[in-house]
């Protein structure tokens, strides 16, 4: 089986975020970044479905320069190789632009399955990969906690609200995206640090016109500013040494909360 | 132009964010100057559109086809890009044209809307949690970095766009006197073109753990960084007298077991006393527990969405806080 992983980058979780000059994007320069956590689970399921049935993965990836070092960790933890799409690092998001560019890579590979994570952690649209179905014509399910090889299709296991779950069955090719927690992540071994310096990486470069100029990125995302939330609630913040906050707490919450 | 409010519905009863859909529609529709309709895909939908169109709705469209009584993304987005295609190239000048289209952002919606939006070149602004007319522009607020940010999202009024609306985000639509009109919208599907075989929805074997009655609860979530520190959490718990409760990644790396999870995909609680301990409050996680009566929220990271909600706030290190109010708590006891 040919399995694609479509790959994100994103900031870190514990990074502190600061607004860009322009105020329409945070300032990339000034935070660390790691594979979004959904397609690390998505690229754990792809290594173990090759392991079980056989064929490849190939970990396809669009992002700035920096985004190489989040393609050769998959390498690192099993994947067969890469494709790199290029973009410019102070490209403004685009949901729909970046679905176009990984269908276009994707298309002509012609793999059997495509997984992505179920959304991001920095923009959150959760639709990258169900677009990407649509656009190359392909049949897609999302959320998905469990997936099984039957007859020439799938059988998997989507997630519902409220603790409902559901199976729906699939013929190839066909994109899932992926629920977090499908199975347990592994960490890179030092044999696999060394093996992914020799396994190939295909660059594709979006901003040079590399890829189909139909899928080159055109009409961004009409973010006009991106700011931290004002809190709704009143909250009470409790400061000091530990010993004092947890005798403050413990007041509040017997005496004026009443909840102890 | 009109705003079409797409709901969803299982057995012919209305999905309950389907509610606040319409009340977030309504709004944006009144400050449009546009009519508000709403469509309703499905089987047998029995009174469901009546029902619907007494909630401030101009025009429900019933579209019923034997292929749509189960969903699939493929049956229910052809069926509602005929709609859409319908109500905008219709030359009819007294056909409203929908321009916003509206969901509520359901693990459903959430399957398919972004399907149908790709259909017709737009993308779907997805989870939205606010909306205003602003300078001729649609803005759209919608959080980034798991609910750390915001970002407002503007297109031109008139130009077609697709948006989701966060659970609780918006106000649910009242009934009002004067009920709308109901208009059947036959669709036209092939079974063929249906590509995905969905069985029957199911649940997991009954839970031997039910937070939903708990009264205090004791939440543990990423800050507690390893699956021995689950210990601390859980002595918290025990003096408090508090059942144990996590946020995803928890149960995810199986330090916990998924019964004991709060949150969209786990349980809903409604306790009077929610602590948080090093849970950051993704939307996910918010969800599950913004109905407890007094949330308490320690975390090391000040920028946390939880403590947009909590009622007390702690920034420090979980390590030192916990054990100094478990040592509190003993005191106080004895």
């Amino acid at each position: 089986m040919k399995i694609i992983v479509c790959v994100k980058q994103v900031p870190a979780r514990d990074s502190t975020l600061r607004a860009r000059p322009d105020g329409k994007w945070v300032e990339e320069s000034e935070v660390s970044f790691e594979i979004n956590e959904p397609d690390a689970y998505a690229l754990e399921e792809g290594l173990q479905l090759r392991d079980a049935v056989g064929g490849e993965v190939v970990v396809l990836c669009a992002g700035a320069e920096r985004a190489s070092s989040t393609i050769r960790e998959a390498l690192a933890k099993g994947a067969d190789r890469g494709i790199h799409i290029t973009l410019a690092g102070d490209a403004a998001p685009d949901p729909l632009a970046i679905a176009r560019l990984l269908a276009s890579a994707i298309q002509s590979e012609s793999p059997d399955l495509i997984l992505t994570g179920l959304q991001s952690d920095d923009l959150g649209f959760g639709q990258t990969g169900v677009v990407v179905a649509e656009l190359l014509g392909l049949p897609h399910a999302s959320i998905i906690m469990q997936v099984e090889v039957a007859g020439d299709g799938l059988r998997v296991k989507r997630e519902l609200e409220d603790g409902w779950f559901q199976h729906v069955s699939l013929p190839l090719p066909v994109l899932l995206t992926i629920q977090s927690g499908i199975k347990k992540l592994r960490y890179a071994t030092l044999m696999g640090i060394k093996k992914a310096k020799s396994k190939p990486v295909h660059v594709i470069d979006a901003a040079a016109g590399g890829a189909p100029s139909e899928a080159r990125p055109e009409a961004a995302l009409p973010i006009r500013r991106v700011y931290p939330p004002q809190r709704t609630k009143q909250i009470q913040m409790l400061t000091g040494a530990p010993e004092q906050v947890a005798a403050q707490l413990l007041e509040k919450l017997r005496f004026e909360a009443r909840v102890l | 132009m009109s705003v079409l409010a797409i709901l969803e519905q299982r057995g012919g009863v209305l999905n309950r964010m389907g509610f606040e859909t319409l009340g977030g529609a309504a709004r944006l529709s009144g400050s449009l100057g546009v009519p508000l309709e709403a469509a309703i895909l499905g089987d047998g939908l029995g009174d469901l559109p009546q029902q619907v169109a007494r909630y401030g709705v101009a025009k429900v469209y019933a579209v019923e086809h034997a292929l749509l009584a189960q969903y699939t993304a493929d049956g229910y987005t052809q069926a509602a890009e005929q709609l859409i295609r319908a109500a905008l190239i219709d030359i009819n000048p007294e056909r409203t044209k929908p321009a916003l289209v509206l969901f509520p952002h359901t693990y459903q919606a959430r399957d398919w809307a972004p399907k149908l939006a790709t259909r017709f070149g737009c993308w779907l602004i997805s989870d939205v949690v606010d909306a205003r007319i602003e300078a001729g522009e649609l803005c759209f607020v919608r959080q980034l970095f798991q609910g750390k940010w915001n970002a407002d999202i503007c297109a031109p009024t008139g130009s077609l766009q697709f948006a989701s609306l966060q659970a609780g985000a918006f106000r649910a639509a009242e009934p009002v006197e004067a009920a709308g009109e109901v208009a059947a919208f036959a669709v036209q599907l092939d079974a063929a073109t249906i590509r995905g075989k969905p069985e029957e929805p199911f649940r997991e074997a009954q839970r031997s753990v039910d937070l939903s009655s708990a009264e205090r609860i004791v939440a543990v979530g990423r800050g507690i960084k390893e699956k021995d520190n689950i210990a601390l959490a859980q002595h918290l718990a025990e003096a408090m007298g508090a059942e144990l409760a996590a946020s995803r990644p928890i149960c995810d790396n199986g330090w916990l077991p998924m019964e004991r999870q709060v949150g969209s995909s786990g349980q809903t609680v409604a306790p009077k006393l929610y602590l948080a301990l090093g849970i950051s409050g993704a939307i996910q996680h918010l969800v599950g527990m913004k109905g407890a009566k007094t949330v308490v929220a320690i975390n090391s990271d000040a920028s946390a969405p939880i403590f947009e909600i909590a009622d007390y706030g702690v920034v420090g290190d979980l390590f030192q806080v916990a054990p100094a109010l478990i040592d509190q708590i003993k005191k106080a006891k004895a």
